[in-house]
């Protein structure tokens, strides 16, 4: 018993330094049953308002349109990738924008075709790794026709671990190679 | 012109393997280990073949050591050298330790062409074992010789021999990659398809004169049917989305191909000629790597429906497929014995990816390889031998064990990388 509590307080100490804030309802707890006024309760002034962020492109101002994938100054033709975890196939938050702009760039232009081509990374049989990719490839498209694109506008396909980004051997490499390409028709 | 004779078309493949593109350095073999007992046997040169651009007994000799079931007695020091039984002193060569030994002869024909006989002697029983008298052309001297060592072999062991057989593979070499066809003593290699864009999945149909392959020359994988004979080929399957995996049936008519059209990755059934796809299995995960039972009823295959991959087997004419592995979290690229009463397979047990073989009836499971990078086993015809892909210092090699685990060999290339090899069939002789 007396050892759960030892650790118990050795999880409360570390909980203490962990952060600040992490302290104060540790304080409010320890107050009087008085209305727990206490420091925080002091307004403090809240911080002016941000300026608006601007950020200013280096390069020259984009030509042509800012969305057309096929315009090499878009963002959308340089963001073509999605990257997974090891063995799995979902699209991670960080690239759901990414392929939120492009489904409403297809939807937008229904003419326009795409291919998503899956990948995935050099360990495990190459048949699997292509039935893998072919999963990650459709995970992607499945993300954009819920978001309103065509089927008939998509193809998934996969390359398996058969044509690696990065030729390493590594987790960096790897991670490289996990990955789904959105490729346009019209590209080169 | 339709001709499936097969003494023409092996005629026909032979012309074309000699004539065909740029022959490679070809692979060399190292051997490690040995069968639990080898056949003492001596090869005596055969009379007039010092005439002959390569002496069909060194591969002979070649052939039989490297199957690790035979040692070979030293034949030198004999004059005369023995070329008919009448010859033969055998108090010589039981001195010598040889139980059997071979003898015979090659002589020019008027043509051009050789005549090449060659007799196996049983040392102990000073009688003949067999024999044969072959007529070639100069191109055929090499395979020849391997028919003398399969006759050895079969005479000998009870089991057929596969060293005039071919095994394909894909060579990688900077961005360039090659489907390769070789003897099976890696002599001999000749380019079926060069590419920029990769080449997976070779597999043999049973008449040993077409390969149906995967290739990515059109950013996507595609199956294609290649003939050996005369390099043309067809689009076995160009679905939309990745169609891969191609595996023959036993009668040549049917392939079994993996295909995403109708979503994910499924086995289905075609006609050699690409046509009346089939859906075999029906999941909402993966289901690839079939292949054929050897009498066609069954496909064994990969899938993930258990939430790991593992081996499953289907009837042909459908039904419930049922599992087959159940140790460990990955097992994955079976491939049916000849006899179809085992199946080898890739075993990843932690983070090591090696050849393991498992028996049908008793479920008993060993592994025959260590090496932790290995994939893609492919039988011999013969069922004594398995050919993989490994790697060493970072390079992709081949690689061969017995079914037993015991004899173990190398096929190292001199540049590039080698991976995905697939041993071919037996082709009977005329």
């Amino acid at each position: 018993m007396k050892k759960l509590w030892l650790s118990l307080a050795v999880i409360g100490a570390l909980a203490g330094c962990a952060s600040q804030e992490a302290q104060k309802p540790a304080d409010v707890m320890e107050g009087k049953a008085a209305p727990p006024i206490v420091e925080t309760a002091t307004p403090t002034p809240p911080p002016p308002p941000s300026k608006p962020v601007v950020t200013v492109p280096t390069a020259p101002v984009v030509r042509g349109d800012p969305l057309d994938p096929l315009n090499p100054a878009s963002m959308l033709n340089k963001q073509r990738s999605v990257y997974y975890e090891y063995d799995s196939v979902v699209v991670k938050d960080e690239y759901k924008p990414l392929v939120t702009a492009h489904a409403r760039y297809l939807s937008a232009n229904r003419a326009q075709k795409i291919t998503i081509e899956g990948n995935t990374d050099e360990r495990g049989s190459r048949e699997y790794n292509i039935a893998l990719g072919q999963r990650r490839a459709d995970s992607v498209r499945q993300m954009m026709i819920l978001l309103g694109v065509q089927e008939a506008q998509i193809e998934s396909v996969s390359f398996g671990e058969e044509k690696p980004r990065s030729q390493g051997h590594d987790e960096t490499a790897y991670s490289e190679n996990r990955r789904s390409d959105i490729r346009y028709a019209g590209d080169k | 012109m339709k001709n499936n004779n097969p003494f023409f078309l092996q005629l026909a493949l032979a012309l074309w393997l000699t004539l065909g593109a740029n022959a490679y350095a070809q692979l060399k073999i190292e051997i490690t280990g040995f069968g639990s007992t080898q056949l003492p046997i001596a090869i005596a040169p055969l009379k007039g073949e010092e005439a002959l651009p390569q002496r069909l007994t060194d591969i002979v000799a070649a052939d039989l050591a490297r199957s690790g079931v035979f040692k070979i007695i030293d034949s030198g020091g004999l004059n005369p050298v023995p070329s008919e039984p009448a010859d033969v002193q055998y108090p010589t060569w039981k001195t010598r330790g040889a139980d059997a030994l071979v003898i015979g002869s090659v002589s020019p024909l008027p043509n051009g062409s050789w005549d090449v006989r060659f007799r196996l002697m049983d040392v102990l029983k000073q009688s003949q074992l067999t024999g044969f008298a072959y007529q070639v052309g100069t191109n055929q001297l090499r395979n020849t010789a391997h028919k003398i060592a399969d006759a050895i072999y079969e005479k000998l062991t009870g089991d057929a021999g596969v060293f005039s057989t071919r095994i394909t593979y894909v060579v990688k070499r900077g961005t360039r990659f090659e489907l390769q066809v070789a003897d099976a003593d890696g002599a001999g290699a000749q380019t079926v398809l060069a590419s920029n864009e990769p080449i997976i999945s070779p597999a043999w149909a049973p008449d040993g004169a077409r390969l149906a392959y995967v290739s990515f020359e059109r950013r996507k994988p595609i199956v294609y049917i290649q003939s050996l004979v005369t390099g043309g080929r067809t689009v076995l399957a160009n679905f939309k989305g990745s169609n891969s995996a191609p595996a023959w049936s036993p009668d040549g008519k049917r392939l079994a191909v993996v295909l995403t059209k109708d979503g994910n990755s499924q086995i289905y059934l075609v006609n050699a000629d690409g046509s009346n796809a089939v859906r075999l299995t029906n999941t909402s995960g993966i289901d690839t790597e079939p292949n054929f039972s050897p009498d066609g009823q069954h496909v064994i295959f990969t899938s993930d429906r258990g939430g790991s991959p593992q081996i499953y087997r289907v009837p042909v004419a459908g039904g419930n497929p049922e599992r087959l592995t159940f140790d460990g979290s990955y097992n994955v690229s079976p491939r049916y014995a000849p006899d179809g009463k085992s199946f080898v397979f890739i075993q990843r047990a932690s983070g090591r990816f090696n050849v393991a073989l498992q028996d049908f009836v008793s479920r008993q499971m060993q592994s025959l390889t260590e090496n932790g990078i290995d994939e893609s086993p492919s039988f011999a015809p013969n069922g004594r031998i398995i050919l993989y892909a490994t790697e060493v210092r970072g390079h992709g090699i081949l690689a061969a064990v017995s079914s037993d685990g015991r004899v173990r060999q190398r096929f190292s290339a001199d540049a590039g990388d080698v991976r995905e090899p697939a041993w071919g069939p037996l082709i009977k002789s005329p």
